[in-house]
């Protein structure tokens, strides 16, 4: 029985891979110029010079796509992995101040000590995401209650306001960064240089390795440190590991498509809805939603404001914030 | 009978620590008018450049910090009395957002300023608060669920706010950015005129309302009980403090958690649950000296004085949380 059932779940799972793939085909073809589903095969199977539509596919399609299936699979992933290791259906990279901590690292590094070349942006925002993520949580955590939905927000609230503060003093005194950060803070995947793709390609790696093999100690934190600690688990090498794989992917993501909010918050409910609480199979659910929501949106800001775009971290509030009311909605929320 | 001389004291020092703050920022300055000359100044005494700078600049100025600190005071300690919750203040459950996204949109999109831009961001913070409480409404809207709702609500309009300066021109953008971040930079007479109207109006409700407040502190039942029409004080004292903190944002920007701070210093200092006068001058000197302090820090480059209340109240807001979780009534 239990072999059928993982089964059926694998199947569903391959199910959703390919209304992903379609979805990532959609993203290659659809835009300010639509361009047949044909045609976008032929421009990534035999690439022509001349075709004016192979450029357009090649160059900036393409690249936009890859960019939101990492940083959406990061995202999802991260989102489940802090749910689970918080224990807290609220955790989510944006609310919790992870997000603002890398902006405010990266603003640091870039108007302050003057760095260029996304490679050391990067381990800017990796530091400013991991120390934004152990305050928040470690504040939230203080004393007998332990980190409720209301602490961390409220924490993750104030670590947001206190580095927002800190962020735009220094953009205040700088216009040339203010007017780079300013559409990099909106969360979008266009426009970003494939180099940096290439060079946040094993962290995103490393990070999505970690998170999915965290999957079996998920499972048993979710039922009580007490209980994961008789179940043998090493509840504090798990806290730090499931830690680091969400540094990993937030500071990746973030470096790359910018803060977007929401999409970690709101996937791993999803996924828990199509599966169940098992976290073996809500992080790989996690992985291959989470993209299916931001190049969804991302296609969606396309269309609705033509001759423009809406940046698909405008669309992902748009879409997640009516989720995340819904979610405190329900009663049951308070326990967990 | 010794909370009501403490109150009275309290209030008497901090009405003093209040103008003594607004002489100083008065004075201070690339033009230094001397303390003696402040007072002589604003009634047009003295000589001509000290007349000119006091009166038309830096008179404006204090007074606009005064009036946005008294108003994000009592915006503040109404809110967090009626939900019976510190954490219940304008900025934190989202109402400071609406505010902002309706500004900046009247900005960038509309081009709007002056009394025009006042109007929408009060209905930019009526329609937000309207949401925040029906959302969080299910058979009574908890204060748990109103803080989270607010939460999450505030960042969906921080995407808008971020989308709409994107679409802006940059230089539209950087004012923008200090509006957003709560400044006194540059306030004239104009700018003041209209929030001193409304608080003309508004303060006088905020003190015939208080003692309907202390009735409701008291439990809606035992309200009831003692006469009073509890949902038509409760919907009375929303509105004003909506209002309040509307005019505030809409002449300093959301200036980071005095709202939030205000009343819960002011309730320490008095020693009871219930500090409406000495919350609003609490709020006035904090934002006297934050402002002083975004002024003076860096020399020649005048900070938004949103970052210098971001950056001392959030260390507040996580300390109260610290200490809530230990004694276990967080959350």
């Amino acid at each position: 029985m239990a072999v059928q059932t993982h089964r059926w779940r694998l199947a569903w799972l391959l199910v959703a891979v390919g209304v992903l793939v379609l979805v990532v085909l959609a993203s290659v073809a659809v835009g300010t110029r639509s361009i047949p589903v044909g045609t976008v095969l032929d421009a990534l199977v035999h690439p022509s010079a001349t075709e004016d539509a192979h450029a357009v596919v090649r160059s900036l399609r393409v690249p936009r796509t890859v960019v939101g299936l990492l940083a959406g699979a990061a995202l999802g992933l991260a989102g489940a992995v802090m749910q689970g290791v918080t224990r807290n259906p609220l955790a989510d990279p944006g609310l919790l101040g992870v997000s603002a901590g890398a902006s405010f690292a990266l603003v640091l590094g870039i108007s302050v000590l003057g760095l260029t070349g996304p490679v050391a942006y990067v381990w800017f925002a990796f530091a400013g995401a991991a120390v934004a993520s152990v305050l928040v949580y470690g504040l939230g955590a203080i004393g007998s209650g332990g980190a409720t939905p209301v602490k961390l927000a409220l924490a993750g609230a104030a670590i947001t306001a206190f580095l927002l503060s800190m962020t735009t003093a220094m953009l205040l005194l700088d216009q040339r960064t203010l007017d780079e950060y300013r559409f990099w803070s909106v969360g979008s995947v266009a426009g970003r240089d494939p180099d940096l793709i290439a060079q946040l390609g094993p962290f995103f790696a490393v990070g999505a390795l970690l998170a999915l093999a965290a999957g079996p100690v998920l499972n048993s934190l979710a039922l009580g440190d007490d209980v994961a600690r008789s179940l043998g688990r090493r509840i504090g090498l798990a806290r730090v590991t499931a830690a680091v794989s969400v540094v990993l992917l937030v500071g990746a993501a973030t470096a790359l498509a910018g803060p977007i909010g929401f999409v970690g918050l709101t996937i791993p409910h999803v996924a828990r809805a199509i599966t169940g609480p098992d976290y073996r199979w809500v992080l790989p659910w996690s992985m291959v939603l989470a993209p299916m929501l931001l190049l969804g949106s991302d296609v969606i800001g396309r269309v609705v404001a033509r001759p423009g775009e809406l940046q698909v971290g405008i669309v992902t509030a748009v879409i997640g914030a009516p989720i995340f009311v819904m979610l405190v909605r329900q009663r049951r929320l308070a326990e967990l | 009978m010794t909370t009501v001389v403490r109150t009275a004291s309290v209030t008497g020092v901090l009405a003093v620590t209040g103008f003594a703050a607004f002489c100083v920022s008065i004075s201070v300055g690339e033009l230094r008018v001397p303390l003696t000359d402040v007072v002589p100044a604003i009634f047009g005494a003295g000589d001509p450049a000290a007349r000119f700078v006091v009166g038309e600049l830096r008179l404006p100025r204090a007074l606009a910090a005064v009036l946005v600190g008294a108003a994000f005071g009592l915006s503040g300690a109404v809110f967090q009395s009626l939900a019976r919750n510190p954490l219940a203040s304008p900025d934190i459950i989202g109402i400071s957002s609406g505010a902002s996204a309706a500004a900046v949109f009247g900005i960038v999109v509309l081009g709007w300023s002056g009394n025009g831009l006042v109007l929408l961001s009060l209905l930019g913070a009526l329609v937000t608060a309207a949401l925040v409480y029906a959302l969080a409404w299910k058979q009574g809207a908890s204060s748990y669920r109103l803080v989270l709702v607010g939460v999450g609500v505030a960042a969906a309009l921080a995407a808008v706010t971020s989308y709409l300066l994107t679409k802006a021109q940059i230089y539209d953008v950087q004012e923008a950015v200090v509006w957003l971040t709560g400044s006194l930079n540059g306030r004239l007479w104009s700018d003041v005129r209209p929030l001193g109207l409304a608080m003309l109006v508004l303060v006088p409700m905020v003190l015939l309302l208080t003692p309907s407040l202390r009735l409701l502190q008291l439990g809606d039942e035992t309200a009831t009980g003692l006469g009073l029409h509890v949902e038509r004080a409760r919907l009375l004292l929303v509105l004003v403090a909506v209002a309040l903190a509307a005019g505030a944002t809409a002449a300093a920007g959301p200036v980071a958690f005095v709202a939030f701070v205000s009343a819960p210093i002011a309730r320490r200092l008095v020693g009871s649950p219930l500090a409406i006068v000495p919350a609003a001058l609490v709020g006035a000197v904090l934002m006297l000296v934050a402002d002083l302090v975004a002024r003076e820090l860096l020399g020649t480059v005048e900070l938004p004085v949103g970052i210098v209340t971001g950056i001392v109240g959030a260390p507040y807001l996580l300390w109260l949380l610290a200490r809530s979780n230990r004694i276990g009534s967080g959350g």
